[in-house]
Protein backbone atom coordinates (compact mmCIF):
# COMPACT_ATOMS: atom_id res chain seq x y z
CA UNK A 1 0.00 0.00 0.00
CA UNK A 2 1.43 3.28 -0.86
CA UNK A 3 1.50 6.76 0.75
CA UNK A 4 -1.08 7.77 -2.63
CA UNK A 5 -3.27 4.87 -2.21
CA UNK A 6 -6.84 5.58 -1.12
CA UNK A 7 -7.22 3.99 2.22
CA UNK A 8 -5.96 6.04 5.14
CA UNK A 9 -6.14 3.49 7.97
CA UNK A 10 -6.72 -0.07 7.78
CA UNK A 11 -7.26 -2.35 10.68
CA UNK A 12 -7.03 -6.32 10.71
CA UNK A 13 -7.63 -8.04 14.01
CA UNK A 14 -6.25 -5.14 15.98
CA UNK A 15 -6.13 -5.72 19.80
CA UNK A 16 -5.18 -3.27 22.67
CA UNK A 17 -4.45 -5.60 26.30
CA UNK A 18 -3.76 -4.19 29.16
CA UNK A 19 -2.44 -6.50 31.49
CA UNK A 20 -5.15 -9.49 31.66
CA UNK A 21 -7.94 -6.67 30.19
CA UNK A 22 -8.58 -6.19 26.97
CA UNK A 23 -9.88 -2.97 25.85
CA UNK A 24 -10.27 -3.76 22.20
CA UNK A 25 -10.76 -7.03 21.00
CA UNK A 26 -9.38 -7.70 17.45
CA UNK A 27 -11.13 -5.31 15.54
CA UNK A 28 -11.39 -4.83 11.27
CA UNK A 29 -12.14 -1.46 9.74
CA UNK A 30 -10.70 0.43 6.84
CA UNK A 31 -11.46 4.25 6.39
CA UNK A 32 -10.67 5.89 2.73
CA UNK A 33 -9.56 8.92 2.14
CA UNK A 34 -11.93 12.09 2.82
CA UNK A 35 -14.15 9.75 4.36
CA UNK A 36 -15.79 11.05 7.79
CA UNK A 37 -15.82 7.86 10.01
CA UNK A 38 -17.05 7.43 13.59
CA UNK A 39 -16.88 5.54 16.26
CA UNK A 40 -20.06 5.22 18.75
CA UNK A 41 -20.01 3.04 21.96
CA UNK A 42 -20.96 3.90 25.68
CA UNK A 43 -17.63 4.96 27.98
CA UNK A 44 -15.17 1.99 28.02
CA UNK A 45 -15.86 0.74 24.35
CA UNK A 46 -12.56 0.93 23.95
CA UNK A 47 -12.92 3.94 21.40
CA UNK A 48 -9.91 5.97 23.25
CA UNK A 49 -7.68 2.78 22.95
CA UNK A 50 -8.46 2.64 19.29
CA UNK A 51 -7.59 6.25 18.93
CA UNK A 52 -4.21 6.35 20.57
CA UNK A 53 -3.34 3.22 18.45
CA UNK A 54 -4.44 4.74 15.13
CA UNK A 55 -2.73 7.85 16.06
CA UNK A 56 0.66 6.30 17.03
CA UNK A 57 0.60 6.75 20.09
CA UNK A 58 0.29 3.53 22.14
CA UNK A 59 1.66 0.09 20.48
CA UNK A 60 -0.99 -2.02 19.56
CA UNK A 61 -0.93 -5.47 21.60
CA UNK A 62 -1.76 -7.84 18.54
CA UNK A 63 -3.27 -7.77 14.88
CA UNK A 64 -2.27 -5.37 11.70
CA UNK A 65 -2.62 -1.72 11.27
CA UNK A 66 -1.63 0.61 8.61
CA UNK A 67 -2.33 4.46 8.74
CA UNK A 68 -1.69 6.18 6.05
CA UNK A 69 0.41 3.34 4.42
CA UNK A 70 2.74 2.95 7.07
CA UNK A 71 3.15 0.79 10.01
CA UNK A 72 2.91 2.60 13.50
CA UNK A 73 5.83 0.54 14.95
CA UNK A 74 8.59 1.23 12.48
CA UNK A 75 6.88 4.98 11.24
CA UNK A 76 5.76 6.54 14.04
CA UNK A 77 7.74 9.84 13.31
CA UNK A 78 6.36 9.91 9.66
CA UNK A 79 3.06 8.68 10.44
CA UNK A 80 2.53 11.27 13.12
CA UNK A 81 3.61 14.54 11.05
CA UNK A 82 0.75 13.81 8.93
CA UNK A 83 -1.98 13.71 11.82
CA UNK A 84 -4.19 15.69 13.52
CA UNK A 85 -4.99 14.78 17.65
CA UNK A 86 -7.69 16.01 19.30
CA UNK A 87 -7.63 14.26 22.42
CA UNK A 88 -10.39 14.00 24.86
CA UNK A 89 -9.24 15.94 27.31
CA UNK A 90 -8.61 19.47 26.50
CA UNK A 91 -4.60 19.25 26.64
CA UNK A 92 -3.64 22.99 26.72
CA UNK A 93 -1.38 24.80 28.48
CA UNK A 94 -3.22 26.84 30.50
CA UNK A 95 -0.08 29.05 32.13
CA UNK A 96 0.44 30.30 27.98
CA UNK A 97 -1.71 32.39 25.99
CA UNK A 98 -4.07 31.15 23.21
CA UNK A 99 -1.56 32.07 20.18
CA UNK A 100 1.58 30.72 22.03
CA UNK A 101 -0.74 27.35 22.36
CA UNK A 102 -0.73 27.19 18.45
CA UNK A 103 2.77 28.59 17.94
CA UNK A 104 4.50 26.04 20.54
CA UNK A 105 2.83 23.20 18.77
CA UNK A 106 3.17 23.69 15.49
CA UNK A 107 6.98 23.91 15.95
CA UNK A 108 6.94 20.19 16.86
CA UNK A 109 6.52 19.89 13.35
CA UNK A 110 9.62 21.42 12.53
CA UNK A 111 7.91 24.41 10.78
CA UNK A 112 9.25 27.41 10.58
CA UNK A 113 8.26 30.30 12.88
CA UNK A 114 7.39 32.40 10.37
CA UNK A 115 4.59 29.59 8.68
CA UNK A 116 3.57 28.77 12.03
CA UNK A 117 2.40 32.13 12.76
CA UNK A 118 0.66 33.01 9.75
CA UNK A 119 -1.33 29.63 9.86
CA UNK A 120 -1.54 30.11 13.65
CA UNK A 121 -3.69 33.64 12.92
CA UNK A 122 -5.42 31.59 10.56
CA UNK A 123 -6.43 29.05 12.27
CA UNK A 124 -7.45 31.85 14.84
CA UNK A 125 -10.11 32.89 12.89
CA UNK A 126 -11.19 29.56 11.69
CA UNK A 127 -12.16 29.04 15.28
CA UNK A 128 -13.71 32.00 16.20
CA UNK A 129 -10.93 33.26 18.43
CA UNK A 130 -8.93 35.96 16.40
CA UNK A 131 -9.48 38.51 19.79
CA UNK A 132 -8.50 35.74 22.32
CA UNK A 133 -5.02 35.54 20.84
CA UNK A 134 -3.48 37.06 23.51
CA UNK A 135 -5.95 35.54 26.36
CA UNK A 136 -4.43 33.18 29.15
CA UNK A 137 -6.21 29.95 28.13
CA UNK A 138 -7.76 29.42 32.00
CA UNK A 139 -9.69 32.28 30.67
CA UNK A 140 -11.30 30.70 27.94
CA UNK A 141 -15.04 28.91 28.30
CA UNK A 142 -15.48 25.41 27.21
CA UNK A 143 -16.48 25.66 23.39
CA UNK A 144 -13.46 27.95 22.95
CA UNK A 145 -11.38 25.67 24.43
CA UNK A 146 -12.50 22.66 22.10
CA UNK A 147 -11.99 25.06 19.26
CA UNK A 148 -8.81 25.96 20.38
CA UNK A 149 -7.64 22.13 20.49
CA UNK A 150 -9.00 21.76 17.10
CA UNK A 151 -7.33 24.99 15.37
CA UNK A 152 -3.87 23.76 17.00
CA UNK A 153 -4.50 20.09 15.70
CA UNK A 154 -4.94 21.29 12.42
CA UNK A 155 -1.23 23.98 12.41
CA UNK A 156 0.47 21.14 10.42
CA UNK A 157 -2.11 20.81 7.86
CA UNK A 158 -2.47 17.21 8.67
CA UNK A 159 -4.46 15.02 5.92
CA UNK A 160 -5.69 12.54 9.12
CA UNK A 161 -7.83 14.34 11.79
CA UNK A 162 -8.58 12.32 14.86
CA UNK A 163 -11.18 13.57 17.51
CA UNK A 164 -11.91 12.15 20.70
CA UNK A 165 -15.41 13.09 21.93
CA UNK A 166 -14.64 16.52 20.27
CA UNK A 167 -17.91 18.01 21.74
CA UNK A 168 -18.19 15.88 24.97
CA UNK A 169 -19.58 18.42 27.69
CA UNK A 170 -20.73 21.80 25.34
CA UNK A 171 -23.64 23.60 25.43
CA UNK A 172 -25.83 23.11 21.90
CA UNK A 173 -24.54 26.03 20.24
CA UNK A 174 -20.53 25.42 20.83
CA UNK A 175 -21.26 21.78 19.61
CA UNK A 176 -23.20 23.22 16.41
CA UNK A 177 -20.26 25.46 16.00
CA UNK A 178 -17.96 22.46 16.39
CA UNK A 179 -20.10 20.76 13.68
CA UNK A 180 -19.91 23.70 11.45
CA UNK A 181 -16.01 23.30 11.27
CA UNK A 182 -15.19 19.52 11.19
CA UNK A 183 -18.12 20.09 7.80
CA UNK A 184 -15.96 22.57 6.31
CA UNK A 185 -12.70 20.33 7.53
CA UNK A 186 -14.40 17.69 5.52
CA UNK A 187 -15.18 20.05 2.65
CA UNK A 188 -11.61 20.59 1.69
CA UNK A 189 -10.89 16.53 1.85
CA UNK A 190 -9.61 15.98 5.16
CA UNK A 191 -10.01 12.53 5.99
CA UNK A 192 -11.84 12.81 10.21
CA UNK A 193 -12.20 10.23 12.64
CA UNK A 194 -14.30 11.08 15.77
CA UNK A 195 -15.69 9.40 18.76
CA UNK A 196 -18.80 9.66 20.27
CA UNK A 197 -21.24 8.68 22.41
CA UNK A 198 -23.84 11.38 20.89
CA UNK A 199 -26.02 9.58 18.40
CA UNK A 200 -26.95 12.67 16.87
CA UNK A 201 -23.34 14.05 15.85
CA UNK A 202 -22.76 10.48 14.42
CA UNK A 203 -25.45 10.57 12.48
CA UNK A 204 -25.19 14.29 11.12
CA UNK A 205 -22.08 13.90 10.60
CA UNK A 206 -20.14 10.83 9.86
CA UNK A 207 -20.26 8.99 6.14
CA UNK A 208 -19.66 5.71 7.83
CA UNK A 209 -19.58 4.55 11.15
CA UNK A 210 -18.82 1.49 13.73
CA UNK A 211 -21.14 0.79 16.46
CA UNK A 212 -18.70 -0.23 19.63
CA UNK A 213 -19.09 -2.14 22.83
CA UNK A 214 -16.67 -3.65 24.92
CA UNK A 215 -13.89 -3.90 22.79
CA UNK A 216 -15.98 -5.53 19.74
CA UNK A 217 -17.56 -3.81 16.45
CA UNK A 218 -21.23 -4.32 17.06
CA UNK A 219 -22.23 -3.00 13.50
CA UNK A 220 -20.97 -1.41 10.49
CA UNK A 221 -21.99 1.34 8.05
CA UNK A 222 -23.55 4.49 6.98
CA UNK A 223 -25.86 5.56 9.68
CA UNK A 224 -28.92 5.48 7.28
CA UNK A 225 -28.11 1.73 6.12
CA UNK A 226 -27.38 1.00 9.91
CA UNK A 227 -30.86 2.21 10.91
CA UNK A 228 -32.67 0.27 7.83
CA UNK A 229 -30.82 -2.37 8.60
CA UNK A 230 -31.24 -2.59 12.67
CA UNK A 231 -34.25 -0.40 13.41
CA UNK A 232 -36.56 1.24 10.56
CA UNK A 233 -37.91 4.01 9.02
CA UNK A 234 -40.55 4.82 11.48
CA UNK A 235 -40.97 4.36 15.15
CA UNK A 236 -44.19 4.60 17.23
CA UNK A 237 -43.81 5.49 21.03
CA UNK A 238 -47.28 4.86 23.05
CA UNK A 239 -48.03 5.94 26.41
CA UNK A 240 -51.30 3.24 27.35
CA UNK A 241 -53.13 2.73 30.62
CA UNK A 242 -51.98 -0.86 31.48
CA UNK A 243 -55.38 -2.05 30.86
CA UNK A 244 -55.20 -1.23 27.03
CA UNK A 245 -52.40 -3.32 26.56
CA UNK A 246 -53.04 -6.41 25.36
CA UNK A 247 -55.32 -4.76 22.59
CA UNK A 248 -52.39 -2.43 21.90
CA UNK A 249 -49.96 -5.14 21.74
CA UNK A 250 -52.01 -7.62 19.44
CA UNK A 251 -52.80 -5.20 16.60
CA UNK A 252 -49.24 -4.45 16.56
CA UNK A 253 -47.29 -7.17 16.68
CA UNK A 254 -49.47 -7.91 13.69
CA UNK A 255 -48.47 -4.77 11.59
CA UNK A 256 -45.51 -3.54 13.28
CA UNK A 257 -42.19 -5.09 11.96
CA UNK A 258 -40.87 -5.23 15.71
CA UNK A 259 -42.47 -4.18 19.17
CA UNK A 260 -40.48 -3.70 22.37
CA UNK A 261 -42.03 -3.35 25.46
CA UNK A 262 -40.80 -1.05 27.99
CA UNK A 263 -41.94 -0.18 31.39
CA UNK A 264 -43.56 3.15 30.37
CA UNK A 265 -44.10 2.77 26.87
CA UNK A 266 -44.40 0.55 24.15
CA UNK A 267 -41.68 1.14 20.88
CA UNK A 268 -43.43 0.00 17.56
CA UNK A 269 -40.98 0.33 14.49
CA UNK A 270 -42.46 0.35 11.02
CA UNK A 271 -42.29 2.24 8.04
CA UNK A 272 -45.12 4.41 8.95
CA UNK A 273 -45.74 5.18 12.36
CA UNK A 274 -49.09 7.22 11.60
CA UNK A 275 -50.70 4.08 10.07
CA UNK A 276 -49.56 2.13 13.15
CA UNK A 277 -51.19 4.64 15.22
CA UNK A 278 -54.10 4.60 12.89
CA UNK A 279 -54.37 0.91 13.79
CA UNK A 280 -54.23 0.75 17.49
CA UNK A 281 -56.66 4.16 17.42
CA UNK A 282 -58.87 1.93 15.29
CA UNK A 283 -59.06 -1.28 17.59
CA UNK A 284 -60.61 1.30 20.15
CA UNK A 285 -57.25 2.13 22.46
CA UNK A 286 -57.01 5.38 23.54
CA UNK A 287 -53.21 6.25 24.42
CA UNK A 288 -52.35 8.28 26.73
CA UNK A 289 -49.02 9.60 25.03
CA UNK A 290 -48.28 9.59 21.38
CA UNK A 291 -44.85 10.58 19.61
CA UNK A 292 -43.96 9.52 15.91
CA UNK A 293 -40.58 9.89 14.97
CA UNK A 294 -38.02 8.80 12.58
CA UNK A 295 -35.60 5.71 13.40
CA UNK A 296 -32.17 6.80 14.59
CA UNK A 297 -29.19 5.76 15.62
CA UNK A 298 -30.08 5.70 18.97
CA UNK A 299 -32.64 3.05 18.26
CA UNK A 300 -29.46 1.12 16.65
CA UNK A 301 -27.46 1.61 19.68
CA UNK A 302 -29.73 0.75 22.33
CA UNK A 303 -30.95 -2.50 20.22
CA UNK A 304 -27.15 -3.47 19.34
CA UNK A 305 -25.56 -2.41 23.46
CA UNK A 306 -28.73 -2.92 25.06
CA UNK A 307 -30.65 -0.58 26.96
CA UNK A 308 -28.85 -1.94 30.33
CA UNK A 309 -26.75 0.86 32.10
CA UNK A 310 -22.84 0.06 31.19
CA UNK A 311 -20.46 1.48 34.00
CA UNK B 1 -7.05 28.19 6.32
CA UNK B 2 -9.30 27.88 3.36
CA UNK B 3 -6.68 26.60 0.82
CA UNK B 4 -5.89 22.81 0.88
CA UNK B 5 -5.45 21.97 4.76
CA UNK B 6 -4.59 18.19 2.77
CA UNK B 7 -1.25 19.50 1.46
CA UNK B 8 1.34 17.63 2.17
CA UNK B 9 3.26 18.07 5.79
CA UNK B 10 6.70 19.22 5.90
CA UNK B 11 9.05 16.98 5.24
CA UNK B 12 10.41 14.99 7.84
CA UNK B 13 13.65 16.21 9.69
CA UNK B 14 16.49 14.39 10.75
CA UNK B 15 15.69 12.16 13.64
CA UNK B 16 18.26 14.14 16.04
CA UNK B 17 15.81 17.55 15.22
CA UNK B 18 13.10 16.29 16.89
CA UNK B 19 14.74 16.02 20.43
CA UNK B 20 15.89 19.70 19.79
CA UNK B 21 12.55 20.56 18.82
CA UNK B 22 11.12 18.87 22.63
CA UNK B 23 14.55 21.04 24.55
CA UNK B 24 12.97 23.94 22.07
CA UNK B 25 9.38 23.93 23.59
CA UNK B 26 10.57 23.86 27.32
CA UNK B 27 12.97 26.47 26.98
CA UNK B 28 10.59 28.68 25.20
CA UNK B 29 7.87 27.76 27.87
CA UNK B 30 10.39 28.98 29.96
CA UNK B 31 11.03 32.20 28.22
CA UNK B 32 6.83 32.58 28.90
CA UNK B 33 7.11 31.69 32.66
CA UNK B 34 10.64 32.51 34.16
CA UNK B 35 9.73 34.83 36.37
CA UNK B 36 8.14 32.43 38.44
CA UNK B 37 11.48 30.90 38.81
CA UNK B 38 13.78 33.74 40.16
CA UNK B 39 13.17 32.90 43.50
CA UNK B 40 14.46 29.27 43.76
CA UNK B 41 17.22 29.76 41.06
CA UNK B 42 18.71 32.74 41.77
CA UNK B 43 17.92 34.48 44.43
CA UNK B 44 17.90 31.59 47.46
CA UNK B 45 21.46 30.48 46.30
CA UNK B 46 22.61 34.13 46.16
CA UNK B 47 20.84 34.44 50.25
CA UNK B 48 22.61 31.28 51.24
CA UNK B 49 26.05 33.06 49.68
CA UNK B 50 25.10 36.41 51.70
CA UNK B 51 24.14 34.78 55.08
CA UNK B 52 26.35 31.79 55.69
CA UNK B 53 29.33 32.46 53.50
CA UNK B 54 29.82 36.22 54.23
CA UNK B 55 27.92 36.66 57.78
CA UNK B 56 28.66 32.91 58.81
CA UNK B 57 32.10 33.30 57.30
CA UNK B 58 33.15 35.68 59.28
CA UNK B 59 32.00 34.42 62.74
CA UNK B 60 33.63 30.69 61.18
CA UNK B 61 37.43 32.67 60.14
CA UNK B 62 37.25 34.44 63.61
CA UNK B 63 36.84 31.46 65.55
CA UNK B 64 39.56 29.38 63.39
CA UNK B 65 41.86 31.78 63.81
CA UNK B 66 41.28 31.52 67.89
CA UNK B 67 41.43 28.23 67.92
CA UNK B 68 44.31 27.26 65.18
CA UNK B 69 45.90 30.46 64.52
CA UNK B 70 44.57 30.41 60.71
CA UNK B 71 41.24 31.89 60.12
CA UNK B 72 40.91 29.02 57.12
CA UNK B 73 40.00 25.75 56.50
CA UNK B 74 42.45 23.98 54.67
CA UNK B 75 43.58 27.05 53.61
CA UNK B 76 40.86 28.72 52.03
CA UNK B 77 38.31 31.54 53.88
CA UNK B 78 35.23 30.27 54.99
CA UNK B 79 33.64 32.37 52.23
CA UNK B 80 35.84 30.48 49.42
CA UNK B 81 34.97 26.80 51.12
CA UNK B 82 31.31 27.37 50.91
CA UNK B 83 30.67 28.87 47.52
CA UNK B 84 31.02 26.38 45.81
CA UNK B 85 29.22 23.55 47.82
CA UNK B 86 26.07 26.24 47.96
CA UNK B 87 26.60 26.10 43.93
CA UNK B 88 26.61 22.30 43.94
CA UNK B 89 23.87 22.05 46.10
CA UNK B 90 21.32 24.43 44.45
CA UNK B 91 22.14 22.47 41.45
CA UNK B 92 20.38 19.83 43.09
CA UNK B 93 17.98 21.67 44.13
CA UNK B 94 17.19 23.12 40.96
CA UNK B 95 17.07 19.99 38.95
CA UNK B 96 14.68 17.52 41.89
CA UNK B 97 12.75 20.52 41.45
CA UNK B 98 12.19 20.73 37.90
CA UNK B 99 12.17 16.74 37.52
CA UNK B 100 9.36 16.84 39.85
CA UNK B 101 6.68 18.79 39.62
CA UNK B 102 6.83 19.79 35.91
CA UNK B 103 7.19 16.13 34.80
CA UNK B 104 3.94 15.41 36.93
CA UNK B 105 2.34 18.55 35.55
CA UNK B 106 3.57 17.78 31.92
CA UNK B 107 1.64 14.79 32.34
CA UNK B 108 -1.72 15.83 34.53
CA UNK B 109 -1.63 19.76 34.61
CA UNK B 110 -0.14 21.31 30.90
CA UNK B 111 -0.47 18.19 29.09
CA UNK B 112 2.91 19.32 27.43
CA UNK B 113 3.77 15.17 26.95
CA UNK B 114 0.94 14.42 25.40
CA UNK B 115 1.32 17.20 22.62
CA UNK B 116 4.46 16.25 22.17
CA UNK B 117 3.15 12.21 21.85
CA UNK B 118 0.96 13.43 19.57
CA UNK B 119 3.49 14.69 17.55
CA UNK B 120 6.48 13.29 15.42
CA UNK B 121 8.89 13.35 18.48
CA UNK B 122 9.64 10.29 19.87
CA UNK B 123 9.78 8.77 23.60
CA UNK B 124 13.37 9.17 23.47
CA UNK B 125 13.22 12.88 22.19
CA UNK B 126 10.56 14.01 24.68
CA UNK B 127 13.16 12.57 27.85
CA UNK B 128 15.91 14.36 26.28
CA UNK B 129 14.07 18.00 26.05
CA UNK B 130 13.16 17.79 29.34
CA UNK B 131 16.43 16.44 30.63
CA UNK B 132 17.97 18.80 28.41
CA UNK B 133 15.80 21.84 29.70
CA UNK B 134 16.95 21.03 32.98
CA UNK B 135 20.50 21.30 32.29
CA UNK B 136 19.85 24.51 30.72
CA UNK B 137 18.28 26.01 33.69
CA UNK B 138 21.61 24.70 35.23
CA UNK B 139 23.69 26.64 32.81
CA UNK B 140 21.45 29.74 33.62
CA UNK B 141 21.39 29.27 37.25
CA UNK B 142 25.32 28.27 37.75
CA UNK B 143 26.81 31.21 35.36
CA UNK B 144 24.69 34.01 37.19
CA UNK B 145 26.03 32.50 40.77
CA UNK B 146 29.62 32.25 39.75
CA UNK B 147 29.25 35.64 38.06
CA UNK B 148 28.03 37.22 41.33
CA UNK B 149 30.57 34.94 43.85
CA UNK B 150 33.46 36.10 41.75
CA UNK B 151 32.54 39.74 42.86
CA UNK B 152 32.20 38.86 46.04
CA UNK B 153 35.95 37.44 45.85
CA UNK B 154 34.95 34.69 46.66
CA UNK B 155 36.31 31.86 43.78
CA UNK B 156 40.29 31.70 43.61
CA UNK B 157 40.91 30.98 40.49
CA UNK B 158 40.27 31.13 36.53
CA UNK B 159 39.05 27.56 36.98
CA UNK B 160 35.90 28.27 38.50
CA UNK B 161 34.81 29.01 35.09
CA UNK B 162 34.62 25.00 34.05
CA UNK B 163 31.82 25.27 37.33
CA UNK B 164 29.47 25.75 34.68
CA UNK B 165 29.31 22.47 32.81
CA UNK B 166 29.98 20.72 36.08
CA UNK B 167 27.05 21.95 37.40
CA UNK B 168 24.88 20.88 34.46
CA UNK B 169 26.79 17.61 35.29
CA UNK B 170 25.25 17.72 38.59
CA UNK B 171 21.90 18.99 37.82
CA UNK B 172 21.74 15.76 35.28
CA UNK B 173 22.93 13.24 37.74
CA UNK B 174 19.97 14.39 39.91
CA UNK B 175 17.38 15.45 37.26
CA UNK B 176 17.57 12.02 35.60
CA UNK B 177 16.98 9.22 38.05
CA UNK B 178 14.51 11.86 39.73
CA UNK B 179 12.81 12.28 36.02
CA UNK B 180 12.62 8.11 35.51
CA UNK B 181 10.86 7.87 39.01
CA UNK B 182 8.84 10.95 38.92
CA UNK B 183 6.84 10.03 35.66
CA UNK B 184 6.23 6.62 37.36
CA UNK B 185 3.70 8.67 39.93
CA UNK B 186 0.21 9.08 39.72
CA UNK B 187 0.11 11.98 41.78
CA UNK B 188 2.63 14.63 43.47
CA UNK B 189 2.80 12.88 47.19
CA UNK B 190 5.85 11.36 46.77
CA UNK B 191 7.49 14.27 45.95
CA UNK B 192 7.62 15.86 49.50
CA UNK B 193 9.19 13.04 50.72
CA UNK B 194 11.89 13.42 48.07
CA UNK B 195 12.58 16.74 48.94
CA UNK B 196 12.40 15.74 52.79
CA UNK B 197 14.18 12.60 52.51
CA UNK B 198 16.54 13.30 50.10
CA UNK B 199 17.26 16.93 49.42
CA UNK B 200 17.38 18.08 52.80
CA UNK B 201 19.54 15.36 54.32
CA UNK B 202 22.28 15.58 51.20
CA UNK B 203 22.31 19.13 51.41
CA UNK B 204 23.06 19.53 55.34
CA UNK B 205 25.54 16.03 55.16
CA UNK B 206 27.45 15.61 52.08
CA UNK B 207 30.38 18.80 52.57
CA UNK B 208 28.86 21.85 51.43
CA UNK B 209 28.87 24.00 54.70
CA UNK B 210 31.56 22.12 56.58
CA UNK B 211 34.19 19.62 55.44
CA UNK B 212 32.74 16.05 56.14
CA UNK B 213 35.93 14.81 58.37
CA UNK B 214 33.62 16.61 60.80
CA UNK B 215 31.48 14.18 60.72
CA UNK B 216 31.31 10.46 62.64
CA UNK B 217 33.18 7.78 61.05
CA UNK B 218 29.42 6.15 59.27
CA UNK B 219 27.84 9.52 59.04
CA UNK B 220 31.40 10.32 56.57
CA UNK B 221 31.70 6.98 54.50
CA UNK B 222 27.88 7.63 53.76
CA UNK B 223 28.77 11.32 53.33
CA UNK B 224 31.58 10.09 50.70
CA UNK B 225 28.94 8.24 48.44
CA UNK B 226 26.19 10.57 47.75
CA UNK B 227 26.34 11.98 44.24
CA UNK B 228 26.29 15.85 45.92
CA UNK B 229 29.58 15.14 48.02
CA UNK B 230 30.94 14.33 44.14
CA UNK B 231 29.60 17.58 42.77
CA UNK B 232 30.67 19.68 46.02
CA UNK B 233 34.20 18.27 45.49
CA UNK B 234 34.16 19.00 41.81
CA UNK B 235 32.86 22.75 42.26
CA UNK B 236 35.42 23.22 44.81
CA UNK B 237 38.46 21.70 42.81
CA UNK B 238 37.02 24.54 40.22
CA UNK B 239 36.99 27.03 42.22
CA UNK B 240 40.26 26.48 44.02
CA UNK B 241 41.99 26.01 40.75
CA UNK B 242 42.70 21.93 41.79
CA UNK B 243 40.93 20.04 39.20
CA UNK B 244 44.00 18.20 37.72
CA UNK B 245 43.81 15.91 40.29
CA UNK B 246 43.42 12.64 39.38
CA UNK B 247 40.61 11.33 42.10
CA UNK B 248 38.36 14.14 40.70
CA UNK B 249 38.24 11.64 37.15
CA UNK B 250 36.33 9.47 39.76
CA UNK B 251 33.64 11.93 40.54
CA UNK B 252 32.97 13.26 37.02
CA UNK B 253 32.85 9.57 36.46
CA UNK B 254 30.34 8.99 39.04
CA UNK B 255 28.09 12.00 38.04
CA UNK B 256 28.13 11.15 34.62
CA UNK B 257 27.35 7.43 35.32
CA UNK B 258 24.15 8.48 37.04
CA UNK B 259 23.08 11.11 34.59
CA UNK B 260 23.43 8.77 31.85
CA UNK B 261 22.09 5.45 33.80
CA UNK B 262 19.16 8.35 34.98
CA UNK B 263 18.63 8.74 30.93
CA UNK B 264 18.17 5.14 29.96
CA UNK B 265 16.62 4.40 32.86
CA UNK B 266 14.07 7.68 32.00
CA UNK B 267 13.11 6.15 28.45
CA UNK B 268 11.75 3.07 29.56
CA UNK B 269 9.92 4.68 32.49
CA UNK B 270 8.43 7.04 29.92
CA UNK B 271 7.94 4.83 27.44
CA UNK B 272 5.93 2.40 30.26
CA UNK B 273 4.04 5.51 31.38
CA UNK B 274 3.19 7.75 28.13
CA UNK B 275 2.82 4.88 25.47
CA UNK B 276 0.96 2.12 27.44
N1 LIG C 1 -3.96 2.66 30.51
C1 LIG C 1 -4.93 1.79 30.82
N2 LIG C 1 -4.70 0.79 31.71
C2 LIG C 1 -5.67 -0.09 32.04
N3 LIG C 1 -6.90 -0.08 31.52
C3 LIG C 1 -7.21 0.88 30.65
C4 LIG C 1 -6.24 1.86 30.24
N4 LIG C 1 -6.83 2.69 29.36
C5 LIG C 1 -8.10 2.25 29.20
N5 LIG C 1 -8.33 1.17 29.97
C6 LIG C 1 -9.59 0.41 30.04
O1 LIG C 1 -9.95 0.00 28.75
C7 LIG C 1 -11.34 0.12 28.54
C8 LIG C 1 -11.61 0.94 27.32
O2 LIG C 1 -11.24 2.27 27.60
P1 LIG C 1 -11.32 3.42 26.53
O3 LIG C 1 -10.58 2.99 25.32
O4 LIG C 1 -10.88 4.66 27.18
O5 LIG C 1 -12.88 3.46 26.22
P2 LIG C 1 -13.78 4.64 25.65
O6 LIG C 1 -12.90 5.68 25.08
O7 LIG C 1 -14.65 3.99 24.62
O8 LIG C 1 -14.59 5.16 26.80
C9 LIG C 1 -11.92 0.71 29.81
O9 LIG C 1 -12.48 -0.34 30.57
C10 LIG C 1 -10.73 1.30 30.51
O10 LIG C 1 -10.88 1.23 31.90
MG1 LIG D 1 -12.74 7.65 25.52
Amino acid sequence: MSLLSDTVVHARQLTKRFGDFTAVGGIDFSISRGEFFGFLGPNGAGKTSTMRMVACMSPRSDGELLVRGMDPAHHGPEIRSGIGLVPQEDALDTELTVLDNLLLYGRYFGLPRKVVRERAHALLAFAQLEDRAGAKVDALSGGMRRRLVIARALISRPELVILDEPTTGLDPQARHLVWERLYQLKQQGVTLILTTHYMDEAEQLCDRLVVMDRGQIAAEGAPRALIAKYSSREVLELRLEAADRPRALGVLREHAERVEELTDRLCCYGDDGDRLLELVQHAGVRPQGVLVRRGSLEDVFLRLTGRSLVD
Amino acid sequence: MADALAAPSAPLARPRALSWRALRFWCFRWSRTWRSTLAGNVVYPLVYLAAIGIGLGHLVNHHLAADHGAGTIGGVSYLAFVTPGILAASMMQIAVHEATYPVMGAIRWDYAYLGQLASPLRIGDIVFGHLGFIGVRALFASSFFLAVAAAFGALSSPEAIVGVPIAIVVALAFGAPVAAFAVTRDNDSAFSSIQRLGVVPLFLFSGCFFPIGELPEVLRVLAVCTPLYQGVVLERACSLGTLGAPENLAHGAYLLVMATGGFLVARRTYQHRLAR
